[in-house]
């Protein structure tokens, strides 16, 4: 008969209408799902008793998921597919540009990449999308039935593509995604730190080739990532490799060994590390040259230090641009499995001065928090179970006239947001506006990352500025952005779905915070001189379509030739670099053509008032 | 009258119980629905109806109210591995029939 779990109190289910969660970590070395059951949240095994899944795929008939295609690795590289999470939601110019060797047959295409494998074309949704398939069908045989939904996690850092591309990824796994989480934000979960009213927190992840610190605050209900910082290739596998390096050295081994021996020393190294997380020292045997010895507490941490200090730069990093000190921080969360290495811990500790959680195995604690949040959303608790709230990681904006941003969406917004501001027409007779969505901290749109175009046509011709045009931004509950422009007279309307061909490398957004600080005072400086430049563009036009009407009439010669002066002085300097000098120019072009303005106003008003009498305005 | 726990049952109890925090106890019941007629309920208790019994086994409060005592007084709750499943078990001497995928039974 069917297993029973238990519910909270009045919300069980009735037969065959199971509310089945289940939370994933979509890793870039391993992945692993979780679910709640009986109130205990676990990871779950596959058959034959391992959590971690590799997410490896082997492609030839069928796709192999996990152990199955890591064998096969060494033997037909080209088909077995590893860390395809770092080319999620990129674009190949992308991938080349980030330095990550990967050894594959890329298609060359200019939007999404392709591998070759011997399945056929496959891109880095279709592999993710098999990853989570294996991870689907484990979740199904333990929970015994289909899953109503799931809560997926992705970095911190990760934009409008890579999220998206994640959502697909799922979609083609035949999986409903409930939310897309943060990682961090999910080990805060799995400790139960939301339950807290507020409060600071370090999420410390040290994984196999990846590092990463975020800052999170909780504040009604809601984790704010307030500063990210890490490093895309630092993780478990450097550890490894120094330690491999040490045994080459101390073994005499020469440094270009075949490549058969350098991974049995990386194993050997590998279990050396494990080995010192528990005992005083490890042996070492090297079989293939016949050689022993030994590594104690003492050497090893005076080889590791330099790695762990790697990571404490970040750290300093990420509190500074949070504008905080360690003082701030209440918990520390580590999560991944090089945060088992007691020497992390004790130099993490050291640095934020406070004990850092550490009882929930730090490889599954990511896919713990994930499937909390994804028993909530479900429907599986009582109603006054606080809901999670994301934040948008960098601003989104607009780009306005002079190639200016104007944000739209501020960084760190509680998500789902939906913003809308009113533009309008910046010529006379304009029929139609481009919309420009970008992201990032910066003023100019050349320092932030273009996210999509779109146009709003049949904009009714009309004088500038007299058209309204309101576009509004959504960013949905997994961070995923639309956009729509709507004219307000005819209702004429325009949208777009972000969905951008190329991606930001962590590094990059980190880059991209970073100067938006730097350059403050710049930005500031370019954007005061973008200004004048707009303005007097538009006191230009303004002017010559005001010459051309009324010139003739109203203008004497001499008048003429003051004003053509001043115009042409600020033709000149427009194109300058000199904000000031412009604005001094179109201050005197304001100036002299004062006379000239109130003329025309009298002139429309006696047109206005002929045939009637002073009175009849009075009276109105 | 009585219900019991096996070993099993009672430490994976347990173990919910410390995860979850707070709780007095286990509701058993059952309730009209499903396909074949009545199916289970089994729930965590944070405050006693007034109607409650309270039984006791391995240590462990089980609580029924006293229409939902009639359908499975003398079962035995158990706690099963079947494959990658896990999950509780009613060994109900009350039943008569059970539906194909077993989530409801008749009397």
């Amino acid at each position: 008969m069917a297993l029973l779990q238990i519910s909270e109190p009045g919300q069980s289910t009735a037969p065959h209408q199971h509310r089945l969660a289940a939370g994933i970590d979509l890793g870039t070395t391993n992945s692993l799902v979780a679910t709640v059951r009986s109130g205990i949240a676990d990871t779950l095994p596959d058959a034959d008793g391992y959590h971690l899944l590799p997410s490896i795929v082997h492609y030839a008939d069928e796709p192999l998921v996990g152990y199955a295609a890591q064998k096969l690795a060494n033997s037909d590289p080209l088909n077995t597919i590893a860390s395809v999470k770092r080319l999620m939601g990129r674009g190949l110019a992308d991938i080349k540009t980030t330095g990550t060797r990967l050894p594959y047959d890329f298609v060359e295409t200019d939007a999404m990449p392709m591998i070759n494998t011997a399945a056929g074309k496959l891109s880095p949704v279709q592999i993710s999308a098999d990853i989570l398939q294996n991870l689907k069908q484990r979740a199904e045989k333990s929970l015994d039935g289909d899953l109503t939904g799931v809560v997926i996690t992705v970095p911190a850092y990760f934009d409008d593509a890579q999220r998206q591309a994640t959502k697909d990824a799922a979609t083609l796994a035949g999986l409903k995604v409930l939310r897309l989480l943060n990682e961090p934000t999910a080990a805060a979960v799995a400790y139960g730190l939301d339950k807290n009213a507020e409060g600071i927190h370090a999420i410390y992840d040290l994984g196999g080739g990846t590092f990463d610190i975020s800052i999170l605050r909780l504040q009604k209900g809601v984790f704010e990532v307030m500063a990210t910082a890490g490093d895309s290739a630092l993780g478990g596998d450097d550890f490894d490799r120094l330690i491999a390096e040490w045994i080459m050295q101390q073994a005499g081994i020469a440094e270009d060994a075949e490549h058969q021996h350098i991974r049995q020393l990386l194993e050997i190294a590998r279990t050396a590390k494990e080995t010192l997380s528990t005992e005083d020292s490890a042996l070492l045997n090297v079989k293939f040259i016949g050689w022993q010895g030994e590594l104690n507490q003492q050497q090893f941490k005076q080889l590791i230090d330099p790695l762990i200090q790697k990571t404490i730069m970040p750290c300093r990093r990420a509190l500074r641009d949070a504008g905080l000190t360690v003082g701030d921080i209440n918990d520390v969360v580590m999560v991944g499995g090089s945060t088992r290495m007691p020497r992390v811990r004790e130099k993490v500790s050291d640095f934020f001065k406070c004990e850092p959680h550490v009882d929930i195995d730090p490889d599954k604690v990511v896919a713990i928090g994930a499937a909390i949040q994804a028993d909530i959303l479900a429907g599986n608790k009582p109603d006054d179970e606080m809901l999670l709230l994301d934040v948008t990681p960098l601003s989104l904006g607009i780009e306005t006239m002079g190639g200016l941003v104007e944000k739209i969406i501020p960084r760190n917004t509680t998500i789902p947001v939906a913003k809308a501001q009113e533009f309008t027409t910046f010529k006379d007779g304009q029929t139609a506006m481009a919309v420009h969505v970008v992201q990032g901290e910066r003023e100019l749109v050349t320092d932030c990352r273009s996210l999509a175009r779109f146009e709003l046509r049949g904009i009714p011709a009309m004088v500038a500025g007299s058209t309204r045009i309101v576009v509004t931004y959504q960013v949905d509950a997994d961070g995923l952005l639309s956009v729509s422009a709507t004219e307000t007279i005819t209702g004429i309307h325009s949208e777009i779905t972000v969905k951008p061909s190329y991606g930001l490398e962590d590094q990059e957004i980190e880059r991209m915070l970073k100067d938006s600080l730097e350059h403050a005072k710049d930005d500031v400086a370019t954007r005061t001189l973008r200004e004048q430049q707009v303005e007097a563009d538009r006191v230009i036009n303004a002017l010559r379509a005001a010459l051309k009407i009324d010139g003739d009439r109203l203008l004497k010669q001499d008048e003429f030739l003051t004003i053509n002066t001043a115009l042409d002085q600020l033709l000149k300097l427009k194109d300058g670099t000199n904000a000031q000098a412009i604005k001094r120019s179109i201050e005197k072009l304001d100036e002299v053509t004062k006379e000239f303005a109130a003329r025309r106003m009298d002139a429309s008003i006696s047109k206005a008032m002929k045939g009637h009498t002073v009175n009849e305005f009075m009276e109105n | 009258m009585a219900l019991t726990l096996t070993e099993t049952a009672a430490k994976h109890i347990e173990k919910s119980f410390d995860s979850r925090g707070k709780g007095i106890g286990l509701r058993l019941g059952v309730k009209t629905t499903g396909c074949s007629g009545m199916a289970y309920v089994m729930e965590f208790v944070d405050t006693l109806d007034d109607q409650d019994q309270v039984f006791e086994s391995q240590n462990i409060k089980l609580i029924i109210d006293p229409k939902s005592l009639i359908y499975i007084d003398g079962t035995e709750l158990d706690f099963v591995r079947e494959g990658l499943n896990e999950g509780f078990k009613f060994n109900n001497p009350n039943v008569k029939d059970e539906c194909g995928c077993g989530e409801s039974f008749t009397v």
